[in-house]
């Protein structure tokens, strides 16, 4: 089944055009992978799916991008509802300067109508369980998220997505700060939670989009290459330059 | 030969420094011998919680208890009117106003501090004071409110300055966070980007305050400056009070060196600098925290 799809996908950065007509579709629960060297655009895709973009001066986006068949980039597209069912992994974890429980139950606060202590009591329990972190933290709910190690924080902040349950999980670059056993350890964590989402993770670590994803898109300077399932884009490509790009000439 | 001359110049750098220890250590020297000297003549307990101010009558009665007083009640009505507008008017200027306006806001902003606080109780004088009698139907307009707004004015700028300092620099990644988990923008200001830029709104907060109690000039223009004790708030407001500062201000010139009347001005120095080094303190260590933290 299709989740996403981006159809004549262009956008500018005031005269630059960072991506060109870019036609993709992204299957409901699967991993996706997109890679290709800095600067080619992948970041700026995904943050087409959410509209970060909008935040961003100067941007301008045409064509469409189809979720569950509705055109998020319509005018009178909700960005808060869009958000809510599309979430993002950054960089960099970004926990909130709160406490562990405040994080989690952040979603929750800010989309409920009405807020039930019990609800949200269910809810850390249910994040916390999904990403592993459960058992380390439950007796310190009430420390402040910042003093976690790396690899927690972001593990913190996928359980802060998935407290809201998306659809959609936006993942960009989200092992880059994390060292190799981390980063294991969140790509076990990204297997797993592809029962329940819909996985799109930009990376520049060619192995990680390898081990991890069923599908795998190449793009270079803000066109979609190729997009295949991972075994045939790392085995066989079609492309010149993909071929180029995972053998390691440039990038 | 190059030697030498570094170690001139970084003896000359420290010298500079220590110059500036130095003048503080003289000055609270100062103030110190010559403040405490009226204790010979009272005891602390009397001086501070003395109900009469009545320092050339025959004997001098030397309470200051109603100028503490008059100092807080200026000093709390200045804080109620200007952190909230001062706090409001950070968050719009980092988080909602585009460009152009910001520019010309803190412009604005700059431009209040650098009124000079004698023009304020001026422009105070002859626009707030009848405003004030008219509307409370007083037979003066010279209170502690009218004080209270006109040093609202002064402690704007600091809290403004300060507090959109703090918002500034809440990581992007905190708003982005938010952002992109489908806060609206007020969400994210109020849930995430205040909470971290807390300690330093505190600390503007805890700066603004400072500057108003020291202040001298403006207070002494417009609240009246009748030493006695203020009558319960709500209605200490619209009463004519005498503050701390004022009082030194006010009286220094008549009294005569050595006397118990001249002591004690110095006694309430001493009393002011505490206030203040206390705010200060409080505010460094919130500004400390912030840093830490981050």
């Amino acid at each position: 089944m299709e989740k996403l799809q981006a159809r004549n996908l262009n956008l500018w950065y005031y005269d630059f055009q960072a991506l060109k007509d870019v036609n993709v579709s992204f299957e409901e629960k699967k991993i996706t992978a997109i890679i290709g060297p800095s600067g080619c655009g992948k970041s700026t895709m995904l943050r087409a799916f959410n509209r970060m973009n909008d935040l961003i001066e100067g941007v301008r986006t045409e064509g469409k991008i189809l979720i569950d068949g509705e055109n998020i980039l319509n005018n009178g597209m909700g960005l808060e509802g869009l958000r809510k069912k599309v979430g993002m992994v950054f960089q960099r974890p970004n926990p909130f300067p709160l406490s562990i429980y405040e994080n989690i139950v952040f979603g929750e606060k800010i989309h409920a109508e009405k807020i039930k202590k019990g609800r949200l009591e269910r809810i850390i329990e249910d994040s916390l369980k999904a990403v592993f972190l459960w058992d380390d933290l439950k007796d310190k709910l009430h420390k402040p998220a910042l003093g976690l190690s790396l690899e927690q924080k972001q593990r913190l902040c996928i359980a802060r997505l998935i407290a809201v349950k998306p659809d959609v999980v936006l993942m960009d670059e989200p092992c880059s700060a994390l060292d190799p056993q981390a980063t294991a350890r969140i790509e076990e964590l990204m297997r797993e939670l592809k029962n329940n989402y819909t996985i799109i993770i930009v990376t520049h670590n060619m192995q990680q989009a390898a081990r991890v994803s069923d599908e795998t898109g190449f793009m270079l300077l803000g066109e979609l290459i190729e997009f295949g399932r991972t075994e045939d884009i790392f085995t066989r490509p079609k492309d010149r330059r993909t071929e180029d790009y995972i053998t390691g000439r440039y990038g | 030969m190059r030697k030498f001359k570094e170690f001139i110049i970084e003896k000359l750098i420290l010298s500079c420094g220590l110059a500036s220890i130095f003048f503080v250590g003289v000055i609270f020297f100062f103030l110190l011998k010559e403040g405490l000297a009226l204790f010979q003549f009272i005891k602390p307990i009397s001086f501070l919680l003395g109900r009469n101010w009545y320092p050339i009558s025959e004997p001098a009665q030397l309470g200051i208890f109603p100028l503490i007083l008059g100092s807080l009640l200026v000093t709390l009505g200045a804080a109620v009117i200007s952190i909230p507008i001062g706090v409001a008017c950070a968050l719009y200027i980092s988080e909602i106003a585009p460009g152009k306006l910001k520019e010309v806001l803190k412009a604005g902003i700059e431009l209040l501090a650098a009124i000079p606080s004698v023009v304020l109780g001026f422009i105070g004088m002859i626009t707030l004071v009848p405003w004030v009698k008219n509307i409370f139907h007083l037979p003066t307009g010279l209170t502690a409110l009218t004080g209270s707004i006109m040093l609202a004015f002064m402690a704007m700028p600091t809290i403004v300055s300060i507090a959109e300092d703090a918002l500034y620099s809440v990581p992007k990644s905190y708003k982005e966070g938010a952002l992109a988990m489908g806060a609206t923008h007020w969400q994210t200001i109020w849930r995430v980007m205040l909470p971290a830029a807390s300690s330093g709104i505190l600390a503007a907060v805890m700066l603004g305050i400072g500057r108003v109690i020291g202040e001298t000039m403006a207070v002494m223009m417009i609240t009246g400056n009748s030493a006695v004790m203020p009558k319960m708030i709500p209605f200490g407001f619209v009463q004519s009070v005498r503050t701390l500062t004022a009082t030194i201000a006010a009286e220094m010139g008549e009294a005569v060196v050595g006397s118990e009347h001249y002591f004690a001005l110095f006694a309430i120095g001493i009393v002011l600098f505490i206030i203040s080094f206390a705010i200060n303190v409080t505010a460094d260590l919130f500004l400390h925290r912030e840093k830490t933290r981050l």
